[in-house]
């Protein structure tokens, strides 16, 4: 090895041809990382581009197979993440690592040798209150982490590495979790601890939020670096994309003027309880009709997923849903599903797959029980195979065989597998929790392609997403929600950012009308429905009488874990 | 020069052939490892296990009494993989056996049917279906338990095996004890299983051999599981269960249904073994009819990594260590290489998600000469 080589600067990271070879992938090639003190440092590329595996190489995670790195000038080698923790270096993890029944300072303490025996709580909230005040995180220490939001926590997250005295610090995809404004706090705490001397890596894949928070950046495509630590001045996003992905990226998607149909979802007075007992939804009214996206807009935990979970059928509720006329309010998820829906959930590995099975056993999900794959008792995996074959051919899964477990599939192609076996049953309606987040730039506007390409069909789609420029580009109307309900219903040539995050936060009401074209009177639509179920709607027209003995929580014992710890198996990485 | 072994995570596939592998190279160590413990006692393992060969596969009539002690295994086993396929932990194997055992003698002692009039085939018939019956009410309660309240079904399981033991004495002793002794009268000929000893007349051969109809049920009973477990929808539903319920129920199974059904299977199957004991080896109800074969099924069949097959062999082998261990004083050796290659079987696993690295570390242990990191497929 060749000895430290005098440089005119002292980095806080020097990562110096970094190459770690897995069996079959050279995960990173001759990587060069520089990282200045008191600096932001993006580091930018494709889900699979080697990201995470060089900075897991920085935590002492992997050895690399070869070169070298330096902290503060002085060459280490870690064995461990705790040597890494121990020589200043901490990591944010996309998945947070909480535990949801202690407090924040409880949390923050796990792990370490002091308290030794005896626990003063009290003595470290004031602790932790002080470092937070220092670098400007609103935090209560004293709350429970269940009682968090998802940004809070992840300021806990921060604070914990800030506790254990780490100068460096690296956020993996922080904002992909984060509603705007959150995102756009953390911006302001990242900035701030940067200017106090912290040096900060930020890995991301999202253009604008890059060029919004780091000072310099380095590029990774497919294990090499395109970028070694250039500023920002002077650069597109255009350019930056292509850095990232090899080719040029469209930023304009294809959408074309059509008129929308006939209603084929409607939801008359729905609300439901989460999973905490709380009501989540309220008295929400929504139509959605052929050839249309409507986009559900707010920030997270304002009713979105109990909205997704009614209509899919996952989660019990008052009021109707008619899908093509049918009720399938408080049916199960089969009866949503024989009712042409298809559902591309938010998590893709916790709901959306069988992560250790193969591609075709999780692409044969929901025609397991139809003709060809299966007759009778049987399956054929035979035709199940060819099956899975086609698809994997025409959505462009990449995976080495159908025989490949799920789990191996990096977000985008996983995706993808979801997305191929949920348009592939030529469903009525789709609805798709956050399609895209947490994907590469190539591989969002494959699913926005996919998702546009079925409006064209003709089918319905509720599209939520926390993103609002995908709202805004892909969407014909926008609903708002706010606290369980729908604030208001914007035409796409009517919304506007502002006026959708005014509404967001509750501080602007709008109108929201059904569709600008044709109304249907509840009248209509109840009319078609048996009298017993006349009874129920009629009990919910006082929004404030809400009687919580009707709605149930749909506790399944089978699935103990809440939504708040969508505990994903990380196996297998990127 | 030291050397430093590193577990690394497989990116890729593991070879088709390694899981086999591994559990055969754990099994062969684990009979390495306990000659040593028997060497450090003064034995001389070669002997012991060349005894053990003799004792378990030297004769025709050693042979078949391994066979017999197989298929209450064969059978547990075989429902006890269908479950923890799913991820249910039914250990209640042991209780399910013991009210197969029961229900089916119930048709003899009660009786149920006319023993003098009916037909071999229908009595023995009616047991099979009965001793089915008392396993799968046995699987039925922790299933509904679990799938209706989200009861831990280890504790449930593990619970009736004492409340079945317990029901079972109380007849015994209380009821039908034969003058006084904890063991039930000796059935009638009609409701013995056919044994190849039968035949001794038309064939000299089979004199003494008491293998039973038995063993064929367990045959015919893996068969069944590995197509259920291959090539139906249920096993595809199950599968998907095991995986990932919430998967599942996103995809529209009905999972509570699944966990039940899957619970009465597994216990149905171990209800059997009960009822081919009974019937094909003790012929009567006794107490202590079961040498825990509820708990060396569970084994067994996470030794066959659930596969159904490999259920078939393993649970000859354990047979084997049974019918040696009996021979062999302290008896406890069967159950010291039993407990090691349990052991052993599933640490090999490690094997199945990482690869083993062995790396040389020198003397300046801060610097890592990476070029002298050797990656083996370890085994």
């Amino acid at each position: 090895m060749n000895p430290i080589e005098p440089t005119t600067e002292t980095f806080a990271v020097e990562m110096k041809d970094i190459t770690l070879r897995f069996p079959g992938v050279l995960a990173n090639d001759r990587v060069n990382f520089t990282l200045r003190k008191g600096e932001i440092h993006a580091l930018l590329g494709e889900n699979g581009a080697g990201k995470s595996t060089l900075m897991n190489v920085l935590m002492g995670l992997y050895k690399p197979n070869a070169g070298s790195i330096f902290v503060d000038g002085k060459r280490v080698s870690f064995n461990s993440p705790r040597d890494a923790i121990a020589a200043g270096i901490g990591m944010v993890h996309q998945h947070f690592m909480l535990v949801p029944n202690q407090t924040v300072t409880e949390n923050i303490l796990i792990g370490l040798d002091e308290p030794k025996f005896v626990l003063n709580l009290k003595k470290y909230d004031q602790k932790v209150k002080d470092l937070a005040n220092q670098f400007g995180i609103q935090i209560d220490p004293t709350s429970l982490i269940w009682q968090l939001s998802v940004g809070e926590q992840q300021r806990v997250e921060i604070l914990k590495i800030l506790y254990r005295g780490a100068q460096i610090l690296i956020m993996d995809e922080p904002t992909a979790v984060l509603a705007p404004q959150e995102a756009n706090e953390l911006i302001d705490t990242l900035k701030g601890m940067a200017r106090q001397g912290k040096s900060i890596i930020f890995i991301s894949h999202k253009l604008n939020e890059v060029t919004a928070v780091a000072d310099r950046l380095t590029i990774l495509r497919k294990g090499q670096t395109t970028a070694e630590g250039i500023t920002l001045g002077g650069i597109t996003r255009e350019s930056l994309a292509s850095l990232m992905v090899g080719r040029e990226i469209i930023f304009n998607l294809h959408k074309q003027e059509q008129a929308a149909g006939n209603v084929v979802l409607e939801l008359n007075k729905v609300s439901a309880l989460n999973n905490k007992n709380l009501l989540a939804l309220r008295d929400v009214d929504l139509c959605l009709r052929e050839g249309e996206i409507l986009g559900i807009a707010g920030v997270a935990g304002n009713g979105q997923s109990e909205l997704v979970e009614v209509i899919t059928g996952l989660r019990e509720c008052t009021g109707h849903i008619l899908l093509e006329g049918k009720n399938i309010a408080n049916k199960s998820p089969q009866a949503s599903i024989a009712a042409g829906l298809a559902h591309i959930p938010e998590d893709r590995i916790g709901v959306g797959s069988a992560p250790n099975l193969s591609l075709t056993k999780n692409v044969i999900m929901k025609n397991y029980d139809h003709e060809p794959i299966s007759s009778d008792w049987r399956i054929n995996y035979t035709a199940a195979d060819l099956r899975a074959k086609e698809l994997k051919e025409q959505y462009k899964i990449q995976a080495p065989t159908i025989e490949t477990q799920a789990r191996k599939l990096s977000g985008g192609n996983l995706q993808k597998l979801i997305l191929a076996r949920e348009l592939s049953s030529k469903p009525r309606l789709i609805v798709a929790m956050q399609p895209t987040r947490g994907l590469d730039v190539g591989a969002i506007e494959g699913v926005q392609e996919l998702l546009l390409e079925e409006r064209t069909q003709g089918s319905a789609i509720l599209l939520v997403s926390e993103d609002l420029d995908e709202l805004l580009s892909l969407s014909d109307r926008i609903a708002v929600m706010y606290e369980g309900e729908i604030v208001g219903t914007l035409n796409q040539k009517d919304a506007d950012i502002n006026t959708i995050g005014l509404m967001m936060t509750g501080s602007l009401r709008g109108d929201s009308s059904c569709s600008p074209e044709e109304q249907t009177t509840p009248a209509q639509a109840s009319a078609e429905e048996p009298t017993s179920e006349q009874e129920a709607v009629t009990t919910f027209t006082e929004p404030r009488q809400f009687d919580r003995s009707k709605i149930v929580p749909m506790h399944r014992p089978f699935m103990e874990s809440k939504r708040e710890d969508k505990q994903t198996d990380d196996e297998g990485g990127e | 020069m030291g050397l430093r072994l590193e577990f690394q995570k497989r990116t890729e596939d593991h070879p088709k052939w390694l899981p086999a592998a591994t559990s055969i190279g754990a099994v062969l160590l684990a009979f390495v490892i306990s000659g040593f413990i028997l060497k450090s006692v003064g034995a001389d393992p070669l002997y012991i296990y060349s005894y053990f060969w003799t004792a378990s596969f030297g004769s025709w009539g050693s042979i078949s009494d391994v066979v017999v002690k197989a298929t209450p295994l064969l059978l547990i086993g075989l429902g006890s993989a269908l479950s923890f396929k799913m991820r249910l932990w039914n250990i209640g194997g042991e209780g399910q056996f013991y009210m197969g055992a029961f229900f089916a003698s119930m048709v003899v002692l009660l009786p149920m049917v006319n023993l003098q009039t009916t037909p071999k085939i229908v009595v023995f018939g009616l047991m099979m279906v009965m001793g089915m019956v008392g396993g799968a009410l046995f699987g039925f309660i922790p299933g509904v338990l679990r799938a209706k309240y989200n009861i831990n079904e280890v504790i449930t399981t593990l619970m009736l095996n004492y409340i079945a033991v317990y029901w079972n004495n109380y007849w015994i002793f209380g009821k039908y004890s034969d003058a006084g002794f904890q063991m039930t009268k000796m059935f009638p000929k009609v409701a013995w299983l056919p044994r190849l000893a039968d035949y001794a007349k038309q064939y000299k051969f089979f004199s003494g051999i008491t293998l039973h109809a038995g063993v064929i049920f367990g045959l015919i009973a893996a068969v069944i599981v590995w197509i259920i477990l291959n090539k139906s929808r249920w096993g595809y539903k199950i599968t998907l269960i095991g995986d990932n319920p919430k998967a599942a129920r996103y995809a529209g199974l009905d999972i509570t249904k699944n966990i039940i059904l899957v619970f009465m299977f597994s216990g149905a199957l171990a209800g059997l073994a009960g009822m081919a004991e009974v019937s094909g080896v003790v012929h009567r109800l006794q107490e202590r009819i079961s040498t825990s074969y509820g708990f060396s099924g569970v084994i067994v069949a996470w030794l066959a990594k659930l596969n159904p097959v490999a259920v078939i062999i393993v649970s000859i082998l354990f047979g084997a260590l049974i019918v040696a261990g009996r021979e062999i004083q302290p008896s406890g050796v069967s159950f010291l290489i039993q407990g090691i290659t349990l052991f052993l079987v599933i640490s090999s696993d490690v094997l199945l998600k990482y690869t083993l690295r062995i790396e040389r570390t020198g003397k300046h242990s801060k610097s890592i000469e990476p070029e002298a990191a050797l990656t083996e497929e370890a085994k």
